[in-house]
C-alpha cells in the first residue's frame, strides 16, 4: 500500500511542484541571463534582485481579462492551452532524477515511473503537445494563423530529426526504458554525449527548435508575427502557453541529461582525486547538468539572430534529417563491425 | 462568415495582413498592407501620414528662429543635423558668415549625431533579426553621446543646439577632452558588434542578398545617403558640396558593391569609423575666435529662394525656404525628408521577398516617421 500508491503520490506531487517552481524561476534566469550579457541588471525590484519577480508575474497574469475574441472557435481556443500544457507536465513521469534513495526506511525510487519504453513515451507525448497549435487556426485571426503554419511545420520537420539521434542511443543503450539508458551509460563507462558527440549536437540544435527557441523562434518571432499563435490568448490561458514553453525547455534538458550527459551519475567516477565529486548526490548531479543545458539555451538566444521561416527549414531537411540517418547507418556499421 | 459560392476544398488566396501602424518592429507609425502568397510578398502598399504634425505649415507662420525648434522635431534621433541643415539654408539665403569656430563645431555635432543615429540604427535593425543584445549595446554607446549632447546644450534628445549666424554656446570646458575619449571608446565597442553580426552565418544567410538594389535602380528611385552608396553610387553632400566644416576634413566615403542589406550595414558600420575620424580631426584643430557671426536682431532676409542639402545620417536632408522681403516668417517652406525618399523604395525592395525579410528591409533603410510625415 504504501509503496505502491503513497510514495508515487508523494513523487507526483514532489515532482509536479519542482517542475512548476523551476519553470517561474527559469523565465526569471533567463531575464536575468540575458540581461547580463547585454550589460542591464534586469528584473530588481519585486524582493531582492528580483527574485520574486515570477509571483508578481503570475499573480498579474491570474488578474488579466480572459479574452475569447468573438469569431474564435470557442471550444477549440480553451482546449488548445491545456493541449499544450498537460503533455508538457507529464513527459516528466519518466524521467530518472535520481538513482533512488531511502528515507524513513522506505526505498523511494528516483523517478515515478520506470516504463519499459520510456524514451517512446517521452516521443509520444511531446508529439501530442504539438496539437495546441491549433489554438492559433481557432483564433480566426491573421497574425496567428501564420504562426501557426510555421509552427506546426518547424515542429514536424525537427521532431524528425531528434527521433533519429535517439535511435542512435537506444542503439547503443539496448534498451528504451530511461532508468535502463542510465545504467547503460555507467556500464558501458562514457556517457553517450561523448560516444555520439553528432548526435548530441543534433539533438541540441533540435531541441533549439522544438521548443521554439533563439534562433528557431520564428513561429514567436516578435518583431515579424507580435507574439506567435498566442497572440489572442490573454491571462491565464497566455500562461498556461508560457509555462508549456518553458516546460517542454526543462523537459528536453531533462532528456538531454539523461540521454547523453549520464542523467544523476558523477562525472569521472574512476579518476581517483576527483572521487569528492561522488558525495554530491545523484539529484543534485541531475540539476546541474539540466540547469548547464538550460543555460546554453538562455546562452543562444542572448547572443544569434533568428533564422528565416525558409532557411531553418533547408537547415532540418537538407542538414540535420540526412546527417542524423547517416549518423544511425554509422552507428549501426560499427555495432556490428566492432 | 457568408459564402454565396461554395469554395472549392484546396483554393488558394492571397492572404492582406496590416502590419501597423501599431505593429513593434515598423520603427514607429508605418502602416504597410502586405499582401501575401504564403509568406511570399506579392504587394507591398506603404501608408503614411499617423506622425503628421504640419511641421512645414507651423514654420510658416513661426519667425525664422522659432523654426530651429520645429526641425528637432522631424528626424527626432537626428535633431543635431536638422538644426544644421535648417540654419545653413537661412545663412545662405541672408548670405550671413559663420565663423569658423561655429562651423568646426557644427561638424563636430553633427558627426556625433551621425554616430547616435547609426547606433541606434544599428541595434534596431538586429534586433528586428533576433539579435538583441547588439541593441543593448549600441544604447549603451549611445547613452555617453547623449551625455556630450546634453552637457553641450542641456537636452538629450530634442537639442535646439545651433541658431543662423553660428552657435549659441561655446565648447564648454573639459569637453573636448571627453568627446576624445568618447572617440575611443566607441573606436573600441565596434569590434564588439562585428564580432556578434558581420561573420555570424544567420546574420549572413539573414541579409545577404536581400533586397537587391542596382546603382541604376537606386538613382532612378530617388535613393539617398548609406543606402545608394551601398549599391555603389559615389554620392555624399560632405565631398560633393562640402558645408560647416567639411571642405578642411578628411574622410572616405564607403561605398558596396552589391546593393543588398549586408552591404548597407557595412557602408554604415565604416560610417562609424570616418565619423569618428572626422570628430578628433575637429576636435583637435578646432579654432579659436568668436562662436557668432554678424546677425541682424530681426531675421528678415530678401526676397528669394534657396535649396540646400545637407548629409544626414539618413541621407540627403534638403530645405527650400522662400523668402518675400517683408515678413519674418517664410512664405514657403519645404523639407526634403531622406527617410521619405528611402521609403519609396521599400515596395520595390520587399517584392518576392517573405515576411522576415520585409522586416529586415524596414530596418536597413533606417527611417524615423516623424521625418516621412512631418
Amino acid at each position: 500500500m504504501v509503496e505502491t500508491v503513497i510514495v508515487p503520490l508523494i513523487m507526483i506531487v514532489t515532482v509536479l511542484a519542482a517542475v512548476l517552481v523551476t519553470v517561474m524561476y527559469i523565465v526569471l534566469l533567463e531575464r536575468k541571463v540575458q540581461a547580463w550579457v547585454q550589460v542591464r541588471l534586469g528584473p530588481m525590484r519585486v524582493g531582492p534582485h528580483g527574485v520574486l519577480q515570477p509571483i508578481a508575474d503570475v499573480l498579474k497574469l491570474f488578474l488579466k481579462e480572459d479574452i475569447t475574441p468573438a469569431r474564435a472557435d470557442a471550444g477549440v481556443f480553451t482546449a488548445a492551452p491545456i493541449i499544450v500544457l498537460v503533455p508538457a507536465l507529464i513527459a516528466f513521469a519518466v524521467i530518472p532524477f535520481a538513482g533512488g534513495l531511502s528515507l524513513f526506511g522506505l526505498d523511494i525510487p528516483g523517478r515515478i515511473a520506470d516504463v519499459n519504453v520510456g524514451l517512446l513515451y517521452v516521443i509520444s507525448v511531446a508529439g501530442i503537445g504539438i496539437y495546441g497549435i491549433m489554438g492559433g487556426w481557432s483564433s480566426n485571426s491573421k497574425y496567428p494563423l501564420l504562426a501557426s503554419l510555421r509552427s506546426s511545420a518547424q515542429l514536424i520537420s525537427y521532431e524528425i530529426a531528434v527521433t533519429m539521434t535517439l535511435v542512435t542511443v537506444i542503439m547503443l543503450a539496448g534498451t528504451l526504458s530511461m532508468v535502463g539508458i542510465v545504467h547503460a551509460q555507467l556500464e558501458q563507462g562514457w556517457w553517450f554525449g561523448f560516444m555520439q558527440p553528432v548526435a548530441f549536437g543534433i539533438y541540441f540544435i533540435g531541441g533549439l527548435a522544438e521548443t521554439n527557441r533563439a534562433p528557431f523562434d520564428l513561429p514567436e518571432a516578435e518583431q515579424e508575427l507580435v507574439a506567435g499563435f498566442h497572440t489572442e490568448y490573454s491571462g491565464m490561458r497566455f500562461a498556461f502557453f508560457f509555462l508549456a514553453e518553458y516546460t517542454n525547455m526543462i523537459v528536453v534538458s531533462a532528456v538531454a541529461t539523461t540521454l547523453f550527459l549520464g542523467g544523476w551519475l558523477a562525472p569521472f567516477p574512476n579518476v581517483p582525486w576527483l572521487s569528492f565529486l561522488g558525495y554530491l548526490p545523484g539529484w543534485a548531479w541531475f540539476m546541474l547538468k539540466t540547469f548547464g543545458f538550460l543555460y546554453v539555451f538562455l546562452w543562444v538566444r542572448a547572443t544569434f539572430p533568428r533564422y528565416r521561416y525558409d532557411q531553418l527549414m533547408r537547415l532540418g531537411w537538407k542538414w540535420l534529417i540526412p546527417l542524423a540517418i547517416l549518423n544511425v547507418v554509422v552507428t549501426g556499421l560499427v555495432k556490428v563491425l566492432v | 462568415m457568408q459564402t454565396d459560392t461554395p469554395r472549392p476544398m484546396f483554393d488558394t488566396d492571397e492572404l492582406v495582413i496590416n502590419m501597423g501602424p501599431q505593429h513593434p518592429s515598423t520603427h514607429g507609425v508605418l502602416r504597410l498592407i502586405l499582401k501575401l502568397d504564403g509568406e511570399r510578398v506579392v504587394d507591398c502598399d506603404p501608408v503614411i501620414g499617423y506622425l503628421h504634425r504640419g511641421i512645414e505649415k507651423l514654420s510658416e507662420n513661426r519667425d525664422y528662429t522659432q523654426i530651429v525648434l520645429l526641425t528637432d522635431r522631424m528626424d527626432y534621433v537626428a535633431a543635431a543635423t536638422n538644426n544644421l541643415g535648417y540654419v545653413e539654408t537661412v545663412e545662405k539665403l541672408y548670405s550671413i558668415e559663420v565663423p569658423r569656430r561655429a562651423q568646426y563645431i557644427r561638424t563636430i555635432l553633427s558627426e556625433l549625431q551621425r554616430v547616435a543615429s547609426h547606433l541606434l540604427w544599428l541595434g534596431t535593425h538586429a534586433a528586428d533579426l533576433g539579435a538583441l543584445t547588439v541593441l543593448l549595446f549600441g544604447l549603451r554607446e549611445r547613452e555617453l553621446i547623449l551625455d556630450l549632447f546634453e552637457e553641450y546644450c542641456g537636452a538629450r534628445l530634442t537639442y535646439n543646439s545651433m541658431r543662423i549666424g553660428g552657435q549659441p554656446w561655446d565648447v564648454p570646458p573639459g569637453w573636448a577632452r571627453k568627446v576624445l575619449a568618447f572617440c575611443d571608446v566607441q573606436e573600441q565597442k565596434l569590434p564588439e558588434y562585428e564580432q556578434l553580426l558581420t561573420g555570424n552565418r544567420i546574420f549572413l544567410e539573414r541579409t545577404r542578398d536581400i533586397g537587391i538594389v542596382s546603382a541604376a535602380d537606386a538613382i532612378a528611385i530617388g535613393l539617398c545617403g548609406p543606402p545608394l552608396r551601398a549599391s555603389g553610387v559615389y554620392r555624399d553632400v560632405r565631398k560633393d558640396e562640402p558645408y560647416a566644416a567639411y571642405g578642411e576634413m578628411e574622410f572616405d566615403v564607403p561605398l558596396g558593391t552589391r546593393g543588398d542589406t549586408y552591404d548597407r550595414y557595412l557602408v554604415r558600420l565604416e560610417e562609424f569609423r570616418q565619423s569618428l575620424r572626422i570628430i578628433r580631426q575637429g576636435m583637435q584643430g578646432l579654432p579659436e575666435g568668436p562662436i557668432m557671426g554678424k546677425v541682424p536682431r530681426l531675421i528678415k532676409p530678401p526676397a528669394g529662394e534657396t535649396y540646400h542639402a545637407i548629409e544626414a545620417p539618413k541621407g540627403e536632408l534638403g530645405y527650400f525656404v522662400v523668402s518675400d522681403g517683408k515678413s519674418v516668417s517664410p512664405y514657403r517652406f519645404r523639407v526634403r525628408p531622406p527617410s521619405f525618399c528611402n521609403l519609396q523604395a521599400l515596395p520595390q525592395l520587399v517584392k518576392g521577398h517573405l515576411v522576415a525579410d520585409v522586416i529586415a528591409l524596414i530596418g536597413t533603410i533606417d527611417i524615423v516617421l516623424g521625418e516621412v510625415d512631418r
